[in-house]
């Protein structure tokens, strides 16, 4: 079994696992949004970034799609790593601001603002619908087409699929559009509700409960300060 | 031509296409590259069979057609043996006099190069200052052999090193490809023996090598004119690499957008497989090998290897994580050794002449040469071959001739898209992987821009990221976005709109980027921007303190105006403005009405008295 | 519609499964890749169409509209862009009244943009129906093109 040290820990990894297995194994938490236990790994969003090796040759790595090695040395949460994560959640969130997902993770990871100009699309291009269909739906009626600022997921010709069953496994698991952050405002893209200098808690109560569901922030975990 | 089976029957097959090549005592050789071609040099060549069939002189003059000569500025080249006569922009017109002159031992003095710094003309190749601090090992034979003849390749001693190497045991060619020191011609700078023996070690029944000739840097030709002039010797390479490393199919990957590369290498192969070079038991040795060529369909990530073997799997060229490595995993999932077209090209020579030969050439970490396109803002635009370690300055002075016009350089984009730009001040840095990453460019494949005074640095970097942005396969947020972000950063800062924050940011973003992609494209991409940043910085702060553009290249921060002292009211502006912006009797000096003015340029393109001014 | 699956037997019969190649025979052939051709393709080889239809989005060389009888290619490679290639794509977009990428109406022109050609020492090049153009302007590329239109009228 390769031997390989995770932020201090020594560890003797499975053959086969990738970093993000062992990490999650030992309890370290690096967070991920294209990625899925039961499906491919995929290593698009680049949110669960590690650095690895030692000394001066040092790099970032998508520890979901990186094999455990004999001999790795992984880091998950030094200060280069955190900043290149950030600015990959800028960048999302500035895509599409209305994901509650990305809304969530922005709050978590103490992002404050965005930098870049807000696009309102609906889709992130994490390929999470896409691998669904083929690997669990065995469908494959959509898929990326085109490339870089061109890319989309859709389905041949954009036309109905033959082979579609309308499952809605994709809308199930797309963290863009399912639930929606109605909190963002055209101005500063941060959803101003759960962006809050206390610890944001009621994520990891409510989970996948929305504010605008029903509390608006009554529950008090995160109170949205009044403009003076 | 009869199928050879042993290495006796090709040395008695060399024996004999020696003997028919140095029958005619003249040789005449036209340039049939693509820049040539593109500068009718065909039509010259065309000219060249009637005239020497007119008078009657083929059994004494050989006409060939050649791959890239490499002076390209200089099109159509037409170079007379055994003298080595240099003849530039002929013409079909010309023909008849060249012959008429060499029947009589003498030249065309009006065809020949001129020394711009001394008004010298030179008559032969080798006094040319181009040619003469070059050292051609893989360019060597570019201009004495039709690349559509392996008998040529054969005669000029091809498929020697392939003798030998047959004789040889495949360790031991790995050991000598280790010593030569020979890295990666690719750009990324990996040794070359180990990536062999990596792919060797494989436990695995089946191995494949791959040619990389997916040349996808704008402004570099490299790959194409080696592959284009002298096909046999990438070949030679591959089967020497099958054999060293124990692979049975070999592909080589051509960019669609070179049409005449894909011809030349398909015949080549056709005719390498006719004679028993490549197929089953290859001179008898008992060793098999054959390759294939894939067409590339256009785009640029397809350079990346990973992603290239996707492209021939069918797949959706996206790159792959690695580890797993090629050299472990690759194409259909089985070791595969990927090397670039020159370093494959590499090979033969240093098979035949020996690792310590090569090792001698280039710098202690860095060995041989490498092959450069010079084009851009200078004046011998071309193709060079120089030994590692070579100054920027040599490079650019001394063989380039400096920008035109008399004009001063400002910098100089080695490596593509994922190079960087190189200022002035740092010309004196020799060429080797390692000193130009540390400032903060790379080896890359061997563009080699000129850029001069009339360069926009933001521009540049803008360009490349409309490049990137556009080639990025899309599937890393850190590329697809991270590209595109710093697009929309460059242009509002070309047009006048951006912050001094704005520019923080693209730096933040820039260094983010390069640490957080996936595979090489993504990691580079910045590399335009952080080294324009880097060293022309004032140039950034022009464009967004002063909304100005100092190089006069930004369309939005630009004005064009009418000198009125130097108009000469010949009307040629106002006739020829698409949009009618151009106002004034003729013999009077015009205006220009800039509510209506898209700056296109056409109004200085066309005045012939210098009174159109940029500012 | 049978010539179009006789076709593509051909391709799959000379190139087997490869699917570049297959892509780059039926542009060739048709001038662009038709709907059936892909979805035929995907039987014949057994693969998704998604994954036919992803990967012939993928690469420039495919287009998806019939493109105009001349097809005039700027090349935009870094020599050329330092040349002034852009000017080039300006002009004869001002002139046609295409963007690159599109064909007019008429499907005579179609105008394309390309990075690099390998042919930089002659830059700005353009490439119209193949035959290469160096050390362009764009009055000269203008030139050409009107002269053409006016063949193609009298034609």
């Amino acid at each position: 079994m390769p031997k390989i040290i995770i932020d201090g820990i020594e560890f003797d990894a499975p053959e086969g696992w990738t970093i993000l297995d062992a990490a999650r194994f030992l309890g370290i938490d690096i967070p991920t949004l294209c990625h899925h236990d039961e499906l491919s790994p995929w290593g698009g969003c680049r949110l669960c970034l590690v650095e690895i090796g030692e000394g001066k040759k040092t790099k970032l790595v998508s520890s979901c799609t990186y094999p455990v090695e004999d001999g790795l040395v992984v880091r998950t949460a030094t200060e280069r790593v955190i900043k290149a994560r950030k600015m990959m959640l800028e960048l999302l969130i500035s895509q599409c601001p209305t994901s509650k997902v990305l809304q969530d993770m922005a709050a978590k990871m103490g992002i404050e603002k965005v930098r870049f100009k807000p696009k309102w699309e609906d889709c992130i291009y994490c390929g999470l619908c896409v691998r669904m269909c083929e690997e669990q739906m065995m469908a494959k009626a959509i898929g990326f087409v085109n490339r870089g600022d061109k890319i989309r997921i859709t389905t041949p010709f954009d036309k109905t699929s033959e082979v579609c069953r309308k499952c809605g496994a994709c809308m199930y698991i797309c963290p863009a559009i399912v639930l929606r952050c109605e909190g963002a405002e055209p101005k500063d893209v941060l959803c101003g509700g759960c962006l809050n200098v206390l610890q944001p808690t009621c994520l990891e109560v409510y989970g996948e409960y929305a504010c605008w569901m029903g509390l608006k922030g009554e529950c008090g975990t995160c109170v949205r300060e009044e403009e003076s | 031509m009869r199928r050879i089976t042993s290495i006796a029957d090709l040395e008695a097959l060399r024996r004999k296409l020696q003997e028919k090549y140095r029958a005619k005592k003249l040789r005449i050789i036209v340039c049939g590259g693509t820049g040539c071609r593109s500068n009718r040099s065909m039509e010259v060549v065309e000219a060249f069979k009637k005239e020497i069939k007119s008078l009657g002189l083929e059994n004494k003059i050989d006409l060939k057609v050649s791959g890239c000569h490499g002076f390209c500025e200089r099109g159509p080249i037409v170079v007379i043996h055994p003298e080595q006569i240099f003849y530039q922009r002929v013409k079909p017109e010309d023909v008849p006099e060249i012959l008429e002159r060499l029947t009589r031992g003498e030249v065309v003095d009006r065809l020949l190069y001129e020394d711009p710094n001394t008004g010298r003309k030179i008559k032969h190749v080798y006094e040319i200052p181009f040619y003469a601090k070059q050292k051609r090992i893989v360019l060597s034979k570019n201009g004495l052999i039709d690349p559509t003849s392996i008998e040529d390749y054969i005669a000029t001693g091809g498929y020697k090193a392939l003798a030998k190497a047959l004789q040889m045991k495949p360790e031991e060619i790995i050991e000598e490809i280790k010593r030569s020191g020979l890295r990666g011609r690719g750009g990324a700078g990996f040794p070359t023996g180990k990536k062999w023996e990596i792919t060797r070690m494989q436990k695995s029944d089946v191995k494949y090598i791959v040619c990389n000739c997916d040349e996808g840097d704008p402004g570099a030709y490299m790959d194409r004119s080696v592959l284009e002039g002298n096909p046999h010797s990438v070949i030679e390479g591959m089967i020497i690499g099958a054999y060293a490393i124990g692979a049975n199919k070999g592909w080589i990957y051509v960019r669609y957008e070179y049409p005449l590369a894909v011809k030349h290498a398909t015949l080549a192969v056709h005719q390498a497989r006719e004679l028993g070079l490549l197929g089953e038991n290859i001179l008898g040795s008992g060793f098999s090998f054959d390759i294939e060529i894939v067409k590339g369909a256009g785009a640029f990530v397809c350079g990346e290897e990973t992603a290239l073997l996707q492209s021939i799997e069918g797949k959706r060229p996206s790159p792959r994580q690695r580890p797993p490595y090629p050299a472990e995993k690759g194409l259909f999932g089985k070791p595969t050794c990927i090397n670039n077209v020159k370093t494959w090209a590499n090979v033969p020579y240093i098979i035949e002449r020996g690792a310590d030969w090569f090792s001698s050439i280039g710098t202690k970490t860095s060995k041989g040469t490498k092959v450069f396109s010079l084009v851009g803002k200078v004046k011998n635009s071309g193709l060079v071959e120089v030994p590692m370690g070579i100054t920027i300055r040599e490079l650019v002075y001394d063989i380039g001739g400096g920008a035109p016009d008399g004009k001063k350089v400002k910098a100089v984009q080695i490596g593509g898209p994922s190079g960087g730009c190189i200022p002035e001040e740092l010309f004196d840095l020799p060429i080797d992987y390692e000193s130009l990453t540390e400032v903060g460019s790379m080896m890359g494949s061997g563009g080699v821009i000129v850029m001069d005074e009339n360069t926009c640095m933001v521009d540049t970097a803008k360009y490349f990221m409309k490049f990137l942005k556009d080639e990025s396969c899309g599937k890393c947020v850190s590329c697809r976005e991270g590209t595109q972000r710093m697009y929309e950063i460059l242009s509002d800062i070309t047009e006048g709109k951006a912050s001094e924050e704005d520019l923080q940011l693209l730096e933040e973003l820039a260094n983010v980027v390069k640490d957080a992609s996936l595979c090489g494209l993504g990691q580079t991409a910045p590399n335009p921007v952080l080294t324009t940043l880097r060293y022309f910085r004032e140039e950034y702060l022009a464009h967004i303190r002063e909304k100005r553009c100092p190089a006069g290249v930004c369309k939005a921060l630009i004005k064009y105006t009418i000198d009125p002292e130097k108009c000469t009211g010949c009307d040629a502006c106002r006739i020829n403005c698409p949009v009618g912006a151009i106002t004034g009797k003729p013999k009077e000096p015009h205006s220009i009405i800039q509510e209506k003015c898209i700056k296109c340029g056409i109004c200085r393109d066309v005045c012939k008295f210098g009174a159109v001014i940029v500012s | 519609m049978t010539d179009i699956s006789e076709f593509v037997d051909k391709c799959i019969e000379k190139h087997g499964k490869f699917l570049v190649p297959i892509l780059q025979d039926i542009q060739e052939r048709f001038n662009y890749l038709p709907e059936e051709a892909l979805r035929e393709v995907a039987n014949r080889l057994k693969i998704p169409l998604v994954d036919v239809y992803g990967v012939a989005t993928f690469y420039k060389s495919f287009s998806f509209v019939p493109k105009g009888r001349h097809v005039i290619t700027v090349c935009l490679g870094t020599a050329c862009h330092v040349r002034g290639g852009r000017r080039i794509v300006d002009a004869i977009s001002r002139e046609l009244k295409i963007n690159p990428g599109e064909t007019t109406p008429d499907l005579n022109f179609t105008l394309e943009t390309v990075y690099c050609l390998g042919c930089c020492a002659l830059g700005p090049v353009v490439v119209i129906d193949g035959k290469y153009w160096g050390h362009m302007t764009p009055n000269k590329v203008l030139s050409i093109i009107r002269r053409m239109r006016e063949e193609a009228k009298q034609a």
